[in-house]
């Protein structure tokens, strides 16, 4: 089973659009949006979902106001400040748990004399599997303000893989958060090949050499590309070379190009359209060892027909 | 004042804000850059170091000479940081949260705690601005922590701009804590107000009085503009979208040095906030 | 001497469950009389992050001195070698088969993680 992890280090770099036209160029993919904080992909890939799950994941304290002796030992002892005094009256106060603090440690829980804790699992988001053009895919939403530990992005992993077994599907095509945190870890452990797709900017070359620290740290056999390289080909260059001393391969450029938003507006793929672009992006697919699975472009009418027959 | 610069869709403009909205204002300002995990204002305020310092969050340190394998602490840890597995509790040093719950429930006070490093803040002087930065440690999962020693360095009496990093979850939520206003930047595209109305979400979570600046205004259409319109939501700044500031960005280049007509419109962007704050709507 | 086998159903016929952290379920087999039982890890499949070292409680609960599977995270690697569980390696088809080509001896051990965290 081939894995392919699209992530970029710095966000805005345009990993979004490549994997969606990555998707449409596999044909016989599953797809995974792991950038679960800030998911996109599915605004190009029209998905229709047919699963629809909600996403619990670890607990959170609830004060009961009424069984609050306001007795303060819950704010001594909690490290996170989420203790807040929730209001006053004739003995004192009463205490109350801000939920955006919480981390669910279970400790006021604990200790509270009057057992007036109570301690829910914590309902973060949802996740879906849904049908699309380039075949099933699993996306996510976390909750506004949710802990992004990557749980929700093993999840989202565990069932692309599931359904990839399933159908008998050779390939997994995830698109990655950014940054090196939690959900980035979660999303490229275990892949066989991450995909870094970078600017040809001081912050993209920054951001790009700390996420290769990761893959190396993880032993993720990654290759690069520069999207817009042409906004500064010195800079595009100089991180190609960077890149291939830090231990990747390099994949290939994407040039500017401002079809890349038009195509983005009208819901589809780069590589489904005219765009000057979608030529580097077939190459970059290409030098990734990838062959094209898919009818070259799918027409609005054909993408009609398929999802038609879903019905 | 605490302004913090966020948005919920990475690239839109964050760092571009906050650098040149802290040397166009040319006053004492301190700029803190919370995206510890690709912190970038460095990139473009060439600062002279002033100090580093590593953080470190604490972890259980078990005396194996007064435990007695009961397994309490591993019974109460919520994140499989302490778990049992035979004779005594073994210890994952990168799943725990630091909440000295372990110490706390075992029953012969076997477990003290140490620090485990996650990174380090760093602070820079670079002409009017102080300069702190966060910088995880490569591998490491958890931010928040870093991002609180960041804010923790605040210091009373000079304007303060939090850069928050990309997205709507903890380490968002960790900036944004206690700041007056937040400035959400995104760009009149459909993944642009996708992520611009789950940045929403978040700060009318936290409660904390916001805007949003536009950023590449003309390469999309005015579906951000509409969405704001309905909710009520004040557009604070309209950034052009001009090649010309691309480049200057990718050069790691200051937009009011190269640009200087582009000043007036940051020192604008300050005191229109800075007017809401003091009277707020 | 117990030996558990990383499963997705209920018994010797039952297919190896190729990793471990998210097995549904182990069997736990008794050499020494030849019996077996299952011992279920639905709660590593719902727990959040750790459910390679959540495991691996389980089967350090069995009181199995050996462990067979697929593949093996690092976390859960880590926390079997910490209770004395030796791991070992299979491609084989289905949990019977595994028990025989651990009893010929043809079964490579793992000494060190040989994929890096599955899912965390």
């Amino acid at each position: 089973m081939q894995e392919l992890v699209v992530i970029s280090g710095k966000g805005g770099t345009g990993k979004t659009s490549l994997t969606a036209s990555f998707a449409v160029l596999a044909g016989h993919a599953v797809v995974a949006d792991c950038d679960v904080d800030a998911a996109d992909l599915h605004l190009l890939l029209s998905p229709r979902v047919t699963e629809h799950h909600e996403f619990f994941s670890g607990h959170g304290a609830l004060i009961g106001e009424e069984a609050c002796s306001g007795c303060g030992v819950c704010a001594s002892a909690c490290r996170f400040d989420a203790v807040r005094v929730g209001g006053r009256r004739a003995g004192g106060p009463w205490f109350t748990i801000d939920p955006l603090s919480c981390e669910g440690c279970g400790v006021c829980v604990r200790l509270c004399p009057e057992q007036a804790i109570e301690f829910p699992v914590r309902l973060c988001g949802e996740w879906m599997v849904s049908e699309t053009r380039c075949g099933p895919m699993v996306h996510a939403r976390l909750g506004a303000a949710a802990e992004n530990s990557g749980k929700l992005v093993a999840t989202v992993r565990r069932e692309a893989r599931r359904i990839a077994e399933e159908k008998r599907r050779p390939m997994i095509i995830a698109d990655g958060p950014p940054g090196i945190g939690c959900p980035v870890i979660a999303s490229v452990t275990g892949s066989n090949l991450v995909l870094v797709v970078t600017e040809p900017t001081v912050s993209g070359e920054h951001d790009l050499n700390r996420v290769l620290s990761l893959t190396r740290h993880f032993q993720i056999p990654t290759s690069v590309c520069v999207n817009k390289w042409d906004l500064n080909a010195d800079m595009t260059e100089r991180i190609e070379e960077g890149a291939k001393r830090a231990g990747a391969r390099v994949a290939g450029r994407v040039q500017f190009d401002r079809a890349v938003t038009l195509a983005q507006m009208q819901e589809r793929a780069v590589v489904e359209t005219d765009a000057p672009s979608a030529v580097d992006i077939r190459t970059v697919w290409k030098n990734l060892g990838m062959q094209e699975g898919s009818s070259p472009a799918l027409t609005p009418a054909r993408n009609r027909q398929i999802m038609a027959s879903y019905d | 004042m605490i302004l913090a610069i966020a948005s919920g869709k990475g690239g839109t403009g964050k760092t571009t804000v906050s650098v040149n909205l802290a040397r166009a204002l040319g006053c004492e300002i301190q700029l803190l850059d919370c995206d510890v995990e690709q912190p970038n204002a460095h990139l473009f305020l060439q600062g002279k170091p002033l100090g580093s310092e590593p953080v470190t969050v604490s972890i259980p340190l078990v005396d194996e000479s007064l435990c007695d394998g009961c397994c309490e602490c591993g019974m109460f840890c919520q994140y499989h940081a302490i778990v049992c597995l035979g004779a005594k509790p073994f210890l994952f040093a990168e799943m725990c949260h630091g909440c000295g719950g372990c110490a706390l429930v075992c029953p012969k006070q076997a477990i003290g705690e140490t620090e485990r490093r996650i990174g380090v803040v760093e602070t820079l002087r670079a002409q009017n601005v102080t300069l702190v930065q966060g910088r995880l440690d490569v591998g490491v999962a958890t931010a928040p922590p870093l991002i609180r020693a960041v804010k923790a360095r605040i210091q009373g009496g000079t304007p303060v701009i939090l850069d928050a990093p990309p997205g709507t979850s903890c380490p968002v939520v960790a900036t944004i804590r206690g700041s007056d206003f937040v400035a959400l930047v995104t760009e009149p595209t459909a993944f642009g107000l996708h992520d611009f109305r789950l940045a929403v979400g978040t700060v009318r979570e936290a409660g904390i009085p916001f805007g949003v600046i536009v950023n590449r205004m003309g390469a999309g259409d005015d579906r951000v503009h509409a969405y704001c319109q309905g909710e009520g939501i004040p557009v604070l700044l309209e950034i052009p979208d001009d090649r010309r500031i691309a480049e200057t960005y990718s050069r790691g280049h200051l937009v009011v040095d190269v640009l200087p007509e582009y000043g007036g419109l940051f020192r604008g962007l300050w005191d229109e906030i800075t007017q809401r704050v003091e009277r707020p709507a | 001497m117990k030996i558990v086998f990383t499963a997705s159903a209920g018994d010797i016929q039952a297919p190896l469950d190729s990793r471990f952290g998210r097995a549904p379920m182990f069997v736990v087999y008794d050499l020494d009389d030849d019996t077996f039982k299952m011992a279920s890890n639905q709660e590593s499949w719902d727990a959040a992050q750790g459910a390679g070292i959540h495991s691996a409680e389980v089967v350090a609960r069995t009181g199995a001195k050996a462990l067979v599977t697929g593949h093996c995270g690092p976390k859960a690697f880590r926390a079997l070698a910490a209770a004395g569980i030796k791991v070992f390696s299979t491609d084989a088809p289905t949990v019977g088969e595994a028990l025989k080509r651990y009893r010929a001896g043809d079964l490579t051990e793992i000494a060190s993680v040989d994929v890096e965290g599955h899912w965390e």
